[in-house]
């Protein structure tokens, strides 16, 4: 109360002005720092709205694990698109994680402060390369090498892993696309984890290169055991990515709505069912809500992993910041 | 013996860390090569200073000036409207709400929108601008644009703003200066170098999304004329030249794809070299 009479008894001198000016901005502030928490719950909200004719009509439970994609005939079952979505998704993290922890450990643990420094602007650029660029190298370089080099290698042991199985004469597969997402995800694993990395105290590393321990043992016993949530929240988060990352999956994944069977089949991951037929959801009934609950699937994804990788990364990360 | 297996263990694991160190920088020269061989024979001064004519799509005469163009209103549109919002927000976060519970709260739905796909963005705007009754505009990229911008903006001046010295708000507190004062006259001058860094980073991000401009700016041969009218953009210039059978116009895309990378990669060389500049200016 007092300091409020006395702003009023001073109102004409700059002084008071100031402090007042001060007071409105940071009342006003409080509203202004909810904009990001409301956007958040906005997107949520409005794509839940607007799958709500589609939600209300089919049972949930058809709708995720229905595989009969007829718009025409008014059924829609996400588990292609869902199964597409997982299967690249996993098929990158498959390649992806060893080489980018691997990577990340030779950063941190290994390599000298120079080229430390120097590593970092490169996988900037990496990551700054946009993903239709990643498609087109995708459409050149990796569809033709999946289709000439690694499916006719690999196909060989089919008979042991049916999971190798050539069904596919392109190289339009779950398979390139992997690929091409192993490589745009790449860049974010390897920063966090290096980060990660880098907040496990140095004396433990001292500890234990002082015990005779080699690097590498080091690394393993005392290093990664430190580290291991961050780098699995890292992981997490490069997941998460590949998840909703469209357009260059789109461009080599084939986009055929099938539960794939084997990394050479063709698949069509929900982001690249989105993209592609925002054109004609306007003309069959019930189809723009089908669209807008895959965004809700597709976002509820997302959302759950990023949520808790953020959780993880939080509790990791939080004695360095 | 067991020294000679831990030596053996040692060199084997640095074997593979080089290997897949390797591969990431290969994969890096991969893409940049792949793009320079393919586009450079097709970049003829006509792609980057005429708009599509006639037949353009079975191979015919013209350019991709429209795309271009539309890129980099959507772009500049865009991070000038987040701009707007990130400043002021990752400012006076630090200010008003340094360690607070909601300052926390604040960070995490920032995060959370920052981990939100494009194409999710896409269908937000697309839903809000139906919502609106508008068409597929340049307002409406530009608008989904900052979205998809203003956390990747707000969360790197964030970063910046945490890593000023105490010390250097203590002395303008210590002057007289409310908390409003030290932070636009005072945190504003030593953070320039990483503000101008987050612009160009969420500048260089907005104008090589495809996905949230799908829907919404819609795509014209045309060079945009007024906020309401859909632009082009160069992302999907690729994307949609790629996708015809001709051959002439699969080469167009090759070189599209490699002036959307120049620009990229320029944009992020520019941050690199701005923010080197502007440190000149901030108390080390």
């Amino acid at each position: 109360m007092e300091k409020r009479d006395f702003l009023k008894s001073n109102i004409q001198t700059p002084e008071s002005r100031r402090a007042k000016l001060d007071q409105r901005v940071r009342r006003a502030f409080w509203l202004f720092s909810g904009i990001p928490l409301i956007l958040a719950l906005l997107i949520l909200v409005a794509l839940w709205l607007k799958s709500q004719p589609i939600l209300l009509t089919h049972p949930i439970t058809k709708l995720l694990f229905g595989s009969a994609w007829k718009p025409q005939r008014g059924e829609f079952g996400f588990l292609p698109f869902i199964s597409g979505t997982i299967w690249v998704t996993l098929v990158a993290l498959v390649i992806a994680v060893p080489i980018c922890v691997l990577t990340a450990i030779y950063l941190s643990e290994y390599a000298s402060g120079r080229l430390q420094r120097l590593v970092k602007p490169l996988l900037d650029l990496l990551a700054a390369i946009p993903s239709v660029v990643y498609g087109v190298w995708g459409v050149l370089a990796i569809v033709p090498w999946v289709q000439n080099s690694i499916a006719p290698l690999l196909s060989q042991w089919s008979y042991i892993f049916p999971i190798l199985t050539k069904t596919n004469p392109t190289g339009y597969s779950v398979l390139a696309g992997g690929i091409v997402l192993a490589v745009m995800v790449a860049p974010f694993i390897v920063a966090i984890a290096y980060e990660v990395l880098q907040t496990v105290p140095f004396g433990l590393r001292q500890a234990s290169l002082a015990l005779g321990a080699t690097r590498w043992q080091t690394v393993k016993y005392a290093v990664l055991p430190k580290a291991a949530t961050g780098i699995f929240a890292s992981i997490i988060l490069g997941c998460s990515r590949a998840l909703g990352e469209t357009m260059a999956v789109l461009m080599v994944v084939g986009n055929v709505p099938q539960i794939p069977r084997s990394i050479f089949d063709a698949a069509y991951p929900l982001p690249a069912l989105i993209a592609n037929n925002y054109g004609e959801m306007m003309s069959i009934p019930l189809y723009d809500a089908a669209l807008m609950s895959a965004s809700l699937i597709l976002l509820i994804m997302v959302l759950g992993l990023n949520i808790f990788s953020m959780l993880a990364l939080r509790h990791v990360l939080r004695e360095r910041v | 013996m067991k020294w000679k297996w831990q030596y053996l263990e040692e060199k084997f694991i640095q074997f593979l860390m080089l290997i897949s160190f390797g591969l990431i920088l290969a994969s890096l020269l991969a893409i940049l090569f792949t793009i320079l061989s393919k586009g450079l024979p097709s970049l003829t001064w006509a792609m980057v200073s005429q708009t599509p004519k006639g037949g353009f799509y079975l191979g015919k005469e013209g350019g991709i000036l429209n795309a271009i163009i539309g890129s980099l209103y959507l772009a500049l549109g865009g991070t000038l409207i987040a701009l707007l919002f990130a400043f002021p927000l990752a400012l006076l976060l630090n200010v008003y709400l340094s360690k607070t519970v909601w300052a926390d709260w604040v960070r995490f739905s920032l995060d959370i929108l920052w981990g939100i796909p494009s194409i999710v963005y896409g269908a937000f705007g697309f839903t809000i601008m139906i919502f609106l009754g508008w068409r597929a505009s340049l307002l409406g990229g530009i608008l989904t644009l900052a979205l998809l911008e203003f956390p990747i903006m707000t969360r790197a001046m964030d970063e910046v703003i945490r890593r000023v010295p105490p010390d250097l708000s203590r002395a303008a507190y210590a002057l007289g200066s409310t908390d409003l004062e030290t932070a636009f006259f005072v945190v504003t001058r030593q953070i320039l170098p990483g503000v101008a860094t987050a612009v160009l980073l969420a500048f260089g991000r907005g104008i090589g999304d495809a996905a949230s401009v799908l829907f919404t700016a819609g795509y014209t041969d045309r060079i945009p004329d007024s906020l309401f009218s859909p632009a082009a953009s160069l992302p999907l210039a690729v994307f949609f030249q790629l996708g015809t059978p001709f051959p002439e116009v699969q080469q167009r895309a090759y070189s599209a794809a490699l002036i959307l990378t120049v620009i990229v990669l320029g944009v992020s060389l520019l941050s690199r070299w701005l923010s080197h500049f502007l440190d000149r200016y901030s108390i080390q």
